[in-house]
């Protein structure tokens, strides 16, 4: 119905609709420059030093090497590696959130006392700076400063092995992330009629059936913009893993090889390459998510899917 | 209509203003008053530096001034704060404090200007001859050395009355501690990171091998490498390794010691003065002995430390940052630094000076490690070569020594070619 309607009009414009959408674009277009400014053009620069063999160091070597540095990246084992951390990391660490996050916003939305102590406490690690927590969980985990490495059988490091340092780092994400992921799913709590759960309750279904059949397909856009939000943020972790390991021990993570790359080896081709390749995933990422699963912003095209 | 042009006319006229001041402050002086110089340096809690700065500055008789600026407290901070302005062509930095492995870095990039002439005369005369090697690259001086450093062994003497003189003996002193209960932990940089390649590089050198080929072109290795790592694994699977052996660095070490769970440790000078004024108990019984040998015959070859002084490519002031440089550097502002900054000379004749003697009771020991002292490899691809070592050899538990030497073998010769990525 909609589309039969929308041709005509597209056909036949008015003078005054025209001129709407001439409007349209000159009050869009400063924000169009920024975009391309900000954005653009360092993902085009990024492209295009991906492609050249460019050293800091060795200056007078530069040259265009076409997809060289591609090649050197996906044949190499180090990136593999990072890769699989940074997969493994994204998984598990967003799973775990999204049971937690989907409990916390349970107790959130129907707490009556106290409702702002609680939802404030909630919140408390999502305010607090990230490189800040992750320094106070590498000292808690260091023998000899640390509390919690104090309750551990003397004479262990957790953060030289290499499971358990991913554990930990797992752990660092989802201690901070949490919050953020119980207040989206406390938001998509709100679509939830009251009556449409009344009503099964009094179909007698018990909590796990009206959980499983009426509250979350209800807050599926809600759930999937949140999965879309924080699979994206966790496949870029830097920060946790930099101040908690720095990456040794193999718990680096693609972003972490990007940096190293760039910034301690100066190798901006290399760097570069990892850079596009990182973007090429997290579009893969929103794309998956927004082309598969149909995730959109809440009131967007996905609520109603 | 002047009453219509006037707010616009003076926020013009302000931002005109604060340009100008502006430009101004940027040229560094160049109307009257002297020309203001911008030294880059690792952050020194000390003052030496600042006083370095501020008597230099006195005695140009007005012609410049040395404005101190701290860098990041780790050196590859340092480097990449460094690298970020001269990649820019920052014309603000004058002269710059490099870790002794960036100046064949720096110089290779065109980062650096080299020093000839009567200023070069001035820079290695009385210089150590090792520490002069580090701030020479493709036999040009690019750097004038400001402070050197070494490593020794500290101990406990009333936990070992004899120091060890190799590795074996420390690793069976610690082993008796241990049977006895005792604190018997050997302190040493083990972490993932520069320091587990300086460590691997002095094994190496001491058990009579390099990293690098003389040419630095490719790498050597070979039989020492293999019984450096030897050492590397025995040490970690010890009943002396700390057991936060994997993420140790130099300050780490020093704690340990300070907290008195640790009986040895491998560590620069700094850790005397802080344990002097973090525990005078325990400092009353605190020594040093010239860093364990590989083998009996043949003394350690310690790896060198310590910042030259370089003068930056795109310093409008290159005359005088040289000038400046040399007064930075001589000897009464490497008195200061050693006496209040704990860092030991690169001037020679200081370490025989009763000026620093009589507070550096280590002197003679660390002067010995100087003189027999084995370089870092110089190549402008340090940095990577570093990370590929620091890589392979971490945790240093799981070091097998033939395997680990073989794969290091590729992954150094990548990285000096600087292909493929670094881990």
């Amino acid at each position: 119905m909609t589309v039969t309607a929308e041709i005509p009009t597209r056909a036949k414009i008015s003078e005054g609709s025209r001129q709407e959408r001439r409007l349209g674009w000159l009050l869009c277009a400063p924000a169009v420059l920024v975009m391309t400014a900000v954005t653009a053009y360092p993902i085009g620069y990024a492209v295009y030093l991906s492609l050249q063999r460019y050293d800091l160091r060795f200056p007078q070597r530069a040259r265009f090497v076409w997809f060289d540095n591609y090649a050197a990246v996906l044949s190499s084992s180090y990136w593999w590696q990072a890769l699989w951390v940074t997969v493994l990391i994204t998984a598990v660490s967003v799973t775990i959130e999204l049971v937690l996050g989907l409990a916390l916003a349970l107790v959130m939305h129907r707490t009556i006392l106290w409702r702002g102590a609680v939802r404030t406490s909630v919140l408390v690690p999502y305010g607090i700076v990230t490189v800040v927590a992750a320094y106070s969980w590498q000292y808690a985990w260091t023998p000899g400063t640390g509390y919690l490495a104090g309750l551990l059988p003397p004479g262990s490091a957790p953060l030289t092995d290499h499971w358990q340092a991913i554990g930990l780092i797992i752990l660092a994400e989802v201690w901070k992330t949490t919050p953020f992921m119980a207040l989206l799913l406390l938001a998509g709590l709100a679509l939830v009629p009251e009556e449409t759960v009344r009503a099964a309750q009094v179909d007698g279904a018990g909590f796990w059936q009206r959980l499983r059949l009426v509250v979350l397909p209800l807050m599926k856009p809600a759930i999937l913009v949140a999965l879309l939000f924080r699979t994206l943020d966790a496949f870029r972790v830097f920060d946790d893993i930099y101040v908690l390991t720095g990456g040794s021990n193999n718990t680096g993570s693609v972003s972490i090889l990007g940096y190293d790359n760039l910034f301690t080896a100066l190798n901006l081709g290399i760097g570069s390459a990892i850079s596009v390749l990182i973007f090429l995933c997290v579009a893969a990422i929103a794309l998956v998510f927004v082309k598969v699963f149909g995730a959109a912003a809440p009131g967007g095209e996905g609520d109603r899917r | 209509m002047p009453k219509r042009r006037s707010p616009r006319a003076r926020p013009a006229a302000l931002v005109l203003t604060l340009a100008l001041a502006l430009t101004a402050c940027g040229s560094g002086g160049s109307g009257a008053g002297p020309t203001t110089l911008d030294w880059y340096n690792f952050p020194d809690d000390s003052g030496a530096l600042q006083q370095a700065a501020d008597t230099c500055g006195q005695a140009s008789g007005g012609r410049y001034a040395i404005r101190y600026n701290k860098l990041p407290r780790t050196a590859d901070g340092q480097r990449q704060q460094l690298v970020r302005r001269l990649a820019a062509h920052d014309a603000g930095v004058d002269i710059m404090g490099l870790d002794v492995t960036w100046a064949p870095e720096f110089a290779e990039a065109g980062w650096i200007r080299e020093w000839t002439g009567a200023q070069k005369e001035q820079v290695t005369a009385d210089t150590l001859p090792a520490a002069l090697r580090t701030a020479t690259w493709k036999d040009r001086l690019y750097a004038a050395p400001y402070n050197s450093n070494t490593q020794l062994l500290w101990y406990r003497d009333d936990l070992t009355p004899s120091p060890p003189r190799t590795w074996a003996e420390l690793l069976a002193q610690a082993d008796a501690l241990a049977k006895d209960g005792k604190p018997h932990d050997i302190e040493v940089q083990g972490a993932q990171y520069e320091g587990l390649t300086v460590w691997f590089n002095t094994l190496v050198g001491s058990a009579g091998g390099a990293v690098l080929t003389t040419d630095a072109t490719a790498p050597a290795l070979g039989a020492p490498a293999v019984t450096a790592a030897g050492i590397i694994r025995e040490l970690a699977r010890s009943a002396a390794a700390d057991p936060s052996l994997a993420n140790q660095m130099e300050d780490q070490n020093r704690l340990a010691l300070e907290s008195g769970t640790a009986a040895f440790e491998v560590n620069y000078p700094f850790v005397y003065p802080a344990m002097k004024a973090d525990r005078p108990d325990l400092f009353a019984h605190f020594r040093w002995a010239p860093y364990p040998a590989v083998t009996p015959d043949r003394p350690a070859a310690v790896t060198i430390g310590g910042i030259d002084l370089a003068v930056g490519a795109y310093s409008r002031h290159p005359d005088l940052a040289r000038e400046a440089t040399l007064c930075l550097r001589n000897r009464d502002n490497q008195l200061v630094n050693a006496l209040r900054g704990g860092l030991p000379p690169s001037l020679r004749s200081l370490y025989t000076a009763p000026e620093l003697t009589a507070d550096y009771p280590f002197a003679a020991e660390v002067l010995a490690a100087l003189e027999s002292a084995s370089l870092r490899p110089q190549t402008p691809a340090y940095q990577n070569v570093s990370i590929a070592i620091a890589h392979a050899l971490s945790p240093p538990s799981a070091v097998d020594p033939e395997h680990t030497v073989a794969a290091l073998h590729g992954q150094i010769g990548d990285a000096l070619g600087s292909k493929g990525l670094i881990p």
